[in-house]
């Protein structure tokens, strides 16, 4: 790995860890359903990011482009479905915050 | 540092302070807008990094049609009266003021930990494959992803289809 190489990938890794932690912090403080799938989009964009940048790094772009839209496709699947479980919650419950939400506590 | 290195810390600094915005502020249209930022932002990223059709897949569906699901989604579970606004938001900077410093504490420890050991990044990397042009590898070698694509594709649908049924 070359000089150039080496500090793009250490500042890269950094912007991605702080993403992921961005997003980590976002799913563990809070209380709001949506903003729990916000924090988990943002994880999910670390991770693409990280592919992108393994694959730019060893030369093999195709194959991380390959898996990158892959996650996409999957990420948006998650999206979907989560705001289809969010928009039910809201209508039975009038509400998405979680700590109000015991219908599910046994 | 050459001017490609201080053009990808921007967009490197950029993408983390919209991340930080869109967990940060109190109003949710407001993340589902800086999310969408932050999508388009992490595609210029991806472009620039030698992988165009991953960049168009991210600024169409994740800056596009997320950010379009997010804000039909908020705009259907009610809106806020200022008074619960106020509310909402001391309550968010008490847990999430604290946010910005964990960012930054995380960043100057990475950076001492570089400046300490450079070469702790540096990996052995193989040689490059000898294809690597993404259409023949997604129709080629990866092949089966697609069957995979679609059946997480049609569970989805049928998931939604199921959580709206009236009967």
């Amino acid at each position: 790995m070359t000089g150039d190489m080496s500090q793009m990938f250490w500042m890269y890794s950094v912007g991605i860890f702080l993403l992921f932690i961005a997003g980590l912090y976002c799913v563990l403080a809070t209380f709001n359903l949506i903003r729990a799938v916000i924090g988990i989009e943002l994880m999910i964009k670390a991770v693409t990011l990280f592919i992108i940048l393994a694959g730019y790094i060893t030369g093999r772009t195709g194959l991380a482009q390959t898996f990158a839209i892959t996650l996409i496709v999957i990420e948006v699947v998650i999206m979907v479905v989560a705001m289809g479980v969010i928009i039910n919650v809201y209508k039975h419950n009038k509400t998405l915050d979680v700590r109000t939400i015991r219908n599910m506590k046994g | 540092m050459n001017n490609d290195m201080v053009l990808n810390s921007v967009l490197v600094v950029t993408l983390v302070i919209a991340a930080v915005y869109t967990v940060m502020t109190p109003r949710l249209i407001h993340s589902a807008i800086g999310l969408a930022i932050a999508s388009a932002i992490l595609a210029i990223i991806i472009f620039k990094l030698a992988s165009s059709l991953a960049a168009v897949f991210e600024l169409s569906v994740c800056a596009g049609l997320i950010s379009a699901i997010f804000i039909s989604t908020i705009s259907l579970t009610g809106r806020i009266t200022p008074e619960e606004l106020t509310e909402r938001q001391k309550e968010h900077f008490r847990k999430f003021g604290v946010l910005p410093v964990i960012v930054i504490l995380v960043f100057v420890t990475l950076t001492i930990i570089h400046h300490i050991n450079p070469n702790l990044l540096t990996l052995n990397l193989p040689a490059p494959p000898a294809e690597n042009n993404v259409n023949i590898i997604l129709w080629g070698s990866r092949f089966l992803d697609l069957f995979g694509q679609i059946v997480v594709l049609l569970a989805g649908a049928f998931g939604v289809v199921t959580f709206f049924r009236e009967k």
